[in-house]
């Protein structure tokens, strides 16, 4: 009885965490669909306009376009270096194994103001003209780890006799990685290239150092933010995209646990 | 068996190298970029390769910037306690009371806010937060208060709420993986040699959480501490932090030298700092075999 009493407490403090964490975000649909230039109290009547303003608007367009092509060669960059990444880390030992993983995760734990004044001081020494160019190399610099934390977890469960057996009926190294490892963690790829993505998309420090006068959508919507005349459409543009990362985040889910299910073990949970 | 060693290290390293090469080029070399620009001086357009250590004497002496690091230490250090304070019976509830198929989806709700735009996330605190915003609108027409409330918004008040509600599913995972790691049996053991509920938590639980609950501290603090967007937006300018001095010096002053002795600095207040963390828990690391 006092493990239920003790579970129960504990049920209503998370479900309470769940409501602190979602309540922000639960205002964007509300104000997106409300009548008035404000955001507050009391709710006016329904209108769709803050959304129409939002299609119509020409510079968020460019700025869309512009963050899809990043994030877009962001994970495709990402997930094919965390494919090598994955594969050599949990298949074979190498000398420096813990410093070279160390250096390759390392972004996940570096602020990003760090990667992005760091690289900007590179590629101006370079002589490199700042564009989506220079955010895409940021971008796949940051969305590496996620990629190779995914991707590490789904080379970790594959059964090595299963090469071994492709080895012993003929096949060559590249073969039987084409043909028995590869739609092994397919589910893998597709999660790790939906997080890269994820996290490509909504990025916006290094996007706001290196993208000289080309904007994202996270950088136009931080330039439209000193503006209140703009703020209902940035509440239409945030609820957009919070639905489209919780749709990428569902289907990352979805792959991840077919990729369990694939290999043939229980499920543990979670993306970390 | 030495050969076959010897080629899987070849393998390995011929695999490693694309990622590896990345890394150097655009994290390794670019950081060490940075540590040889602290110790050039800048020269209004060009940067002169002359070594000095003036940035980092200008840096410290700069009453300004010891506050600005003060404020960023202690607006980090109160997100940190914040965070996992409140974040450990939420870990705990989800190892100890959710059944095991219902884990993954506790887990997906907590992880999903994480993995949206966290400019928004921070932006709709403003808006919660303002003058005229959603707090002052809701109070006003329930009749609580005449006058909007000024002390919501620009303050280190809200940049520490803010953060904490940006970082807080990075506290709960860490500390959940170390729960879950736990073997129940030492527990039941614990409760068998006459140890009450409360100081079984306290004496097997809570020892063995340790390892997450220090990754949940670094993994917390050392970003926070970096953060541009939250005393930006939140703090309207007039409270900046690290990065908001690292940002000006590089971008609108243009001293590039100066800039990367803030950051160097900075980094190594952060690391000296962590490192010091870790080494007062290293008896909790060390337990787990």
């Amino acid at each position: 009885m006092s493990v239920a009493g003790r579970g129960s407490g504990l049920r209503v403090y998370a479900v309470a965490y769940l409501v602190f964490l979602y309540a922000p975000i639960a205002l964007l649909p509300i104000f997106a669909l409300n009548d008035a230039t404000v955001i507050a109290f009391p709710l006016k009547d329904f209108t769709t306009r803050w959304f129409v303003q939002m299609v119509e608007n020409a510079a968020l367009r460019t700025a869309l376009l512009n963050s899809l092509t990043i994030a877009l060669s962001a994970a495709v960059l990402a997930t094919s270096l965390g494919i090598f990444a994955a594969r050599a880390s949990t298949r074979y030992s190498f000398p420096a194994k813990g410093p070279i993983m160390g250096l390759i995760m390392l972004p996940l734990v570096l602020p990003e103001i760090i990667v992005a004044v760091s690289l900007l001081v590179v590629l101006l020494a370079a002589g490199v003209n700042l564009s989506i160019f220079t955010v895409i190399l940021g971008h796949t610099l940051i969305c590496m780890p996620f990629a190779v934390a995914i991707l590490s977890t789904a080379f970790a469960s594959l059964d090595t006799s299963l090469e071994e057996a492709a080895y012993d009926l003929g096949e060559t190294r590249w073969s039987a990685f084409r043909l028995v490892i590869l739609p092994l963690v397919m589910p893998g790829i597709m999660s790790a290239l939906l997080m890269s993505f994820t996290v490509s998309l909504d990025e916006f420090i290094i996007a706001f150092f290196l993208a000289g006068n080309e904007p994202t959508l996270p950088t136009y919507i931080f330039s439209q933010l000193r503006f209140p005349k703009s703020i209902p459409m940035i509440m239409a543009l945030g609820t957009m995209l919070v639905a489209l990362s919780v749709v990428l985040l569902m289907l990352a889910e979805y792959f991840r646990r077919r990729g369990v299910a694939r290999t043939g073990r229980t499920d543990s949970g979670g993306f970390l | 068996m030495a050969t076959a060693q010897g080629a899987g290290a070849g393998q390995g390293l011929r695999l490693i190298a694309p990622p590896l090469l990345y890394a150097i080029l655009m994290l390794a070399i670019p950081l060490l970029t940075i540590l040889a620009y602290s110790f050039f001086r800048d020269d209004y357009l060009t940067v002169v390769r002359e070594f000095t250590l003036d940035n980092y004497r200008a840096v410290w002496a700069d009453p300004i910037f010891r506050a600005i690091l003060l404020r960023s230490l202690a607006v980090a250090g109160l997100v940190t306690l914040t965070t996992v304070l409140l974040a450990f019976p939420v870990a705990y509830f989800l190892s100890f009371v959710v059944p095991p198929q219902r884990k993954a989806l506790w887990l997906l709700l907590i992880t999903i806010p994480f993995w949206t735009s966290y400019l928004i996330r921070v932006f709709l605190w403003k808006v919660i937060l303002g003058y005229n915003g959603v707090v002052n609108s809701g109070l006003k027409s329930l009749g609580v208060i005449d006058q909007p409330l000024q002390f919501l918004l620009y303050n280190t008040g809200s940049i520490v709420m803010t953060l904490s509600h940006a970082y807080a599913p990075f506290a709960i995972l860490p500390i959940y993986v170390a729960l879950e790691k736990i073997d129940r049996s030492l527990l039941e053991a614990g409760r068998d040699l006459g140890e009450s509920r409360a100081m079984t938590f306290w004496r097997v639980t809570l020892p063995l959480a340790m390892p997450g609950v220090v990754a949940a501290v670094l993994i917390v603090f050392i970003p926070t501490i970096g953060d541009y967007v939250t005393p930006t937006v939140i703090g309207g300018g007039k409270i900046p932090m690290v990065a908001n001095m690292i940002q000006a010096q590089m971008l609108d002053i243009d001293n590039k030298p100066l800039g990367s002795a803030i950051a160097i600095s900075s980094m190594a207040v952060v690391t000296a700092l962590s490192l010091l963390f870790l080494l007062l828990n290293r008896r909790f690391l060390r337990v787990r075999a």
